[in-house]
């Protein structure tokens, strides 16, 4: 494939922005549950810069858009597409790396409530929406049913209490085990019961955040990994690159705004980054062993349905065609293309792993930091531009030689 | 699957390469409601354009059996398009009446994912107009009924002066292309991916031509 600039700033930005979120929402749950000393502005202006990574890895995926004016369409068919998937997790992970910024930055909007007085206020009114609502699906439910004229057996009002009775049956059973669970595992019984313990509002949105960014990676990963003809991606290690060299490169980031920010984080960032990189290096190294292996399942002769073991493309057709060229063929050498791959080891995984165990065993640098996460970001524009070179299309097989 | 899959075969005994499909299409094409297939310069050095159709030429065999394919490829309208789920708008689809897969240019936000599932390469970006274009199969002539009868057919059919492209519903085993493909061995290219392309190659009949595949054949016996 010809990589697309635009989609691979999109993906690295977004990438990192994702990774770093989950590193600051790990250091806020250190904060939260052990004495680890509180580190300041650094959730907040962490959470702007991931904002604003995300923001700029969307700006760019317009410029790979033919029609960008039309984007919004591009949300409505996430039954089947992968694409369209990740255009809607995009924007809700956005939403609530906002929201926890704001939270963040505003304490009026994030106030140190105990638990049991928000449980207090807000569980009342929840308890009891959540209990009309829930009545209102039922319902809602027991008509679907029972609104078919045809299928007799259900034009009884019966369906709708058998809903109801059978749904809180199986509810209150589940309650029940909850409880049991509750009283047989004391651990858990300390993290549920969260009585007296301050708890701000934006651990509840940072738990969002992790679940969207997640899911964000997930249709990342599947936009590439779905496509079967192109052998390269249609793996797994497709997705675990993406989210392996997204969290190194987020917590390489967390690192460099804590080196900054909050000095006494900067260990634990520094160590989680070094184990993260570590364990993507391998994982890449790993998925670039298995594409060396492949052995392209379409041929010459299953393209032209010609079994002759000897066949020679003369001509691609009418005119230089442009867009199965440019699309699909990245026209570099190969020399060129093995260059790339040895570059990129060298400045996403070994220059850094080496500079972060430097700084691990004598001090922290910022400004090797921000050295370090040059380097491993240009390194990563080099992966993802290898990642769609290393593509190779069957419809190249069309596409040998002009004429 | 569709009831009705409408589809062409081509019959590789009798294509010449003389690419009147390729400029009938284009002709064709170029005129109607969706606007002009606008070529990049065309008289000059570099030209390029979009184009639905293309006829491509192999060399097949070693000197001095050797014989020249001329090999048109379009859209193979797979009854299990790759191209269709992956859309994001909705704008590529199939059409449920007559199997035909279509894109709708007033909906395509041009993202090329749709081209990146075609193994074919059957799908092209139109440079002008930012959206993706592909074979129609001619769906805004083979239905209307201000033409004769017999011009109903997609215009590279009715072009083609050996009559190497057969057009009709390969679900009809009365239709022509039916029985051709039946009768004569009809294949589909890349089976491999198990889309089920609907467009049909004829091979030749010529009994040097394959004589690999013949080795083949007669492997394959000794092995039952
Ligand atoms: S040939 Fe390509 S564009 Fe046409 S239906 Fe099949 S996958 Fe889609
Ligand atoms: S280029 Fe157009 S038709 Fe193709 S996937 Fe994108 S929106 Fe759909």
């Amino acid at each position: 494939m010809n990589p697309p600039f635009s989609v691979v700033f999109l993906t690295t930005f977004i990438g990192m922005a994702q990774g770093c979120f989950l590193a600051l929402f790990g250091e806020q749950l250190r904060e939260q549950f052990s004495t680890a000393p509180a580190s300041g502005n650094l959730l907040s202006y962490g959470a702007m810069v991931v904002l604003l990574l995300l923001i700029a890895g969307l700006a760019a995926s317009f410029f790979h858009l033919g029609h960008p004016e039309r984007a919004w369409r591009a949300a409505t068919m996430w039954r089947t597409s992968w694409l369209s998937r990740e255009v809607i997790a995009l924007p809700i992970f956005m939403c609530v790396v906002l929201i926890y910024a704001t939270l963040s930055f505003f304490p009026v909007f994030n106030p140190d409530v105990s638990f049991n007085l928000l449980a207090a206020k807000s569980s009342l009114i929840i308890g009891v929406a959540g209990g009309v609502s829930l009545l209102l699906i039922l319902i809602c439910l027991g008509m679907v049913y029972l609104s078919i004229k045809i299928l007799q057996q259900w034009r009884t009002h019966l369906p709708i209490v058998n809903f109801v009775l059978v749904s809180c049956v199986t509810g209150f059973v589940l309650a029940v085990g909850f409880y049991i669970l509750l009283a047989l595992v004391p651990t858990l019984r300390h993290v549920v019961d969260l009585d007296g313990v301050p708890i701000h509002w934006s651990l509840i949105v940072g738990l969002a955040g992790v679940f969207s960014l997640f899911l964000l990676f997930v249709c990342t990963g599947m936009i590439y990994a779905c496509l079967k003809f192109l052998q390269q991606w249609h793996t797994p290690f497709t997705l675990a690159n993406f989210i392996l060299l997204g969290c190194s490169s987020g917590f390489m980031l967390a690192t460099t705004l804590g080196a900054w920010l909050a000095p006494q984080t900067t260990h634990f960032f520094m160590t989680s980054t070094l184990i993260l990189t570590i364990v993507a290096g391998i994982v890449r190294s790993a998925s670039l062993l298995r594409n060396k292996g492949l052995v392209p399942k379409s041929t010459l002769q299953s393209a032209i349905g010609v079994k002759n073991p000897k066949i020679v493309q003369k001509s691609s057709g009418a005119m230089a065609p442009t867009f199965n060229r440019h699309q699909f063929n990245h026209g570099k050498t190969r020399l060129f293309i093995r260059s790339i791959k040895w570059i990129f080891l060298a400045l996403v995984f070994v220059l850094p792993i080496v500079l972060l165990i430097v700084q691990l065993l004598t001090q922290v640098d910022l400004t090797l930091m921000l050295v370090t996460l040059l380097i491993q970001y240009l390194g990563l524009i080099a992966e993802r531009w290898y990642f769609f070179a290393d593509a190779n299309h069957p419809q190249n097989i069309y596409y040998q030689v002009i004429c | 699957m569709s009831k009705k899959q409408l589809a062409l075969a081509i019959d590789l005994n009798v294509c010449v390469g003389c690419s009147a499909c390729v400029t009938s299409c284009k002709q064709w094409n170029t005129s109607g409601s969706a606007g002009a297939m606008a070529d990049q310069n065309p008289y000059d050095a570099d030209p390029s354009g979009t184009f639905f159709n293309r006829v491509q030429t192999f060399e097949v065999g070693s000197f001095p059996n050797t014989e020249v394919v001329h090999f048109p490829k379009s859209c193979m309208h797979c009854e299990n398009p790759p191209c269709v789920p992956v859309c994001p708008t909705g704008a590529s689809y199939k059409r449920a009446e007559d199997g035909i897969v279509l894109v709708d240019y007033d909906k395509c936000i041009g993202c090329n994912y749709c081209s990146w599932a075609c193994p074919w390469g059957a799908r092209e970006l139109d440079e002008f107009k930012k959206v993706m274009t592909k074979c129609t199969l001619c769906v805004d002539r083979i239905y209307d009924e201000s033409l004769d009868e017999r011009d109903r057919k997609p215009a590279c059919v009715l072009s083609c002066p050996t009559g190497a492209r057969i057009f009709g519903d390969i679900k009809d085993p009365a239709s022509d292309i039916a029985q051709a493909i039946d009768s004569r061995n009809g294949y589909q290219l890349m089976p491999e991916w198990e889309t089920n392309p609907a467009n049909h190659y004829l091979p030749r009949d010529n009994k040097n031509f394959d004589q690999h595949a013949n080795a083949d054949k007669s492997k394959d016996e000794e092995q039952k």
